[in-house]
């Protein structure tokens, strides 16, 4: 009988620092030789099905700047709603599309840019379809463990006003810090750290 | 234990008292980049349950040589010569295989090669500071490398960072994405350093901290240092017909 109290701790988080490229993506700060490419750059090959869509956007600290030194990851269903895991046990994913993918912030201008597809729904665990959304897990200095978030698609109004995740949101003056500008197949999603709007970040 | 079924189960909460809050003002970075309300707490969708795959193709023969991966032929890094090495394990303690893990870190003088840091110690031509494997079937990894240098860093007037191996992790659900940082037994920086003070409990501390082994140790060549990390672990599914049990 396995219990609570056997469990061990998980080792504590801490900042990924300022130069968390150097171990993620060090091709983009200008070290080759090692690894062939970055890994995360890109999320899908010329097979991948689905709309090719854009997503970008900043992240913003409390004055309002944005970061310059933080890495993005985003993890999604394929354009039927499968994930491409090993875990996976509702049908084989897209093999032409990852499902994951990492960016770091331009170290200038502040903006990331993902190249991916629009994600197809995938079910709540009381069966509900959840909207299309994408998962955000956000690392920088000054940060002492992962955020995750989600990205809505601002062209999704049915599917968003159903999704059971937004439904959790009890200030709904909140729900739009959730969801992506959509212009044509650019989706715009900033994230503000902190401020009058703040995103909704979730302990999952 | 080789052919365990994967497992499709949601994780446990996190212990957010184990980890460091997201406002720790001694770290002063942190102040203006912490969300200020509260999470919202999700039951784990298939989405955090499920988690990006990575094969053993994608790494070459010396991603876990620091010592020889960037260096030209016949020639190494300056520095310490270390082992660092361990399992992964979740909650339960069982083994986390095939999973990614990635390390950076500064030269043996406490300098990183990176565009944005300009602190005065030389940079090391044989040295990139970055490495990656994957898991064996029984969770276990190792890497060679040098023992990075302490550097310092502003914050308050004189602050340090201890040496430390900045590590990421994924483990098979996106859930358990982790990153953070291995120090080294005996370091009195470690007591210093107002971002491993972040975390409030010393056994947490202690848990980033490898320990030497003289075991593992290479006579005549390179220390070994113990380094093992916990992902979260899954809850089983009540009545869920598997031999493991609950």
């Amino acid at each position: 009988m396995r219990r609570f109290t056997d469990r061990l701790k998980e080792t504590p988080s801490q900042t990924a620092g300022p130069y968390v490229h150097i171990g993620t993506t060090p091709g983009f700060i200008g070290i080759g030789g090692v690894y062939p490419a970055d890994h995360g750059a890109v999320m899908v090959n010329e097979s991948a099905r689905g709309e090719r869509i854009t997503i970008t956007g900043s992240i913003f600290d409390g004055a309002g700047a944005p970061l310059r030194d933080a890495l993005l990851e985003i993890w999604q269903a394929d354009a039927n709603g499968l994930f491409n895991s090993r875990s996976e046990r509702r049908g084989t994913a897209d093999p032409g599309f990852s499902g994951w993918g990492r960016q770091p912030v331009d170290l200038e201008t502040g903006i990331y840019r993902f190249e991916t597809i629009k994600p197809g729904r995938v079910p709540y665990p009381d069966g509900r379809l959840q909207a299309p959304h994408v998962m955000f897990w956000i690392v920088a200095r000054g940060i002492n463990i992962g955020l995750h978030t989600r990205m809505y698609f601002g062209d999704e109004e049915a599917a968003n006003a159903e999704d059971p995740v937004l439904a959790r949101i009890e200030h709904k003056m909140r729900l739009p810090t959730l969801v992506a500008a959509a212009d044509v197949s650019t989706y715009t999603f900033d994230i503000h750290l902190q401020g009058e709007k703040e995103t909704v970040f979730f302990d999952i | 234990m080789r052919n365990a079924p994967t497992e499709t189960g949601p994780f446990w909460p996190r212990d957010l008292d184990w980890h460091p809050k997201a406002l720790t003002p001694g770290y002063k970075t942190s102040v203006l980049r912490s969300p200020q309300k509260a999470l919202l707490s999700l039951p784990n969708t298939l989405g955090e349950i499920n988690g990006p795959l990575f094969g053993h193709n994608m790494i070459g023969e010396f991603d876990n040589d620091l010592l020889i991966n960037f260096a030209r032929p016949g020639e190494t890094a300056i520095g310490e010569r270390i082992i660092v090495h361990g399992y992964i394990l979740d909650e339960h303690a069982k083994p986390v295989s095939n999973t990614l893990l990635e390390v950076w870190q500064p030269n043996a003088g406490g300098r990183y090669r990176h565009v944005k840091d300009g602190y005065a110690a030389a940079i090391d031509p044989n040295f990139g500071g970055f490495g990656r494997t994957l898991t064996d079937d029984d969770g276990y990894f190792a890497f060679r490398t040098i023992k990075p240098g302490p550097y310092p860093w502003p914050n308050n007037q004189n602050d340090w960072r201890p040496s430390h191996i900045h590590f990421s992790v994924f483990g098979p659900g996106f859930a358990q994405r982790l990153i953070s940082q291995l120090y080294f037994e005996g370091d009195p920086h470690i007591a210093l350093c107002p971002i491993v003070n972040t975390i409030k409990d010393p056994q947490a501390i202690d848990q980033l901290t490898a320990k030497l082994d003289m075991d593992n140790t290479i006579p005549m060549d390179a220390r070994a240092y113990r380094f093992d990390i916990v992902l979260r672990g899954r809850r089983s599914t009540l009545f869920e017909n598997r031999m493991e049990g609950n």
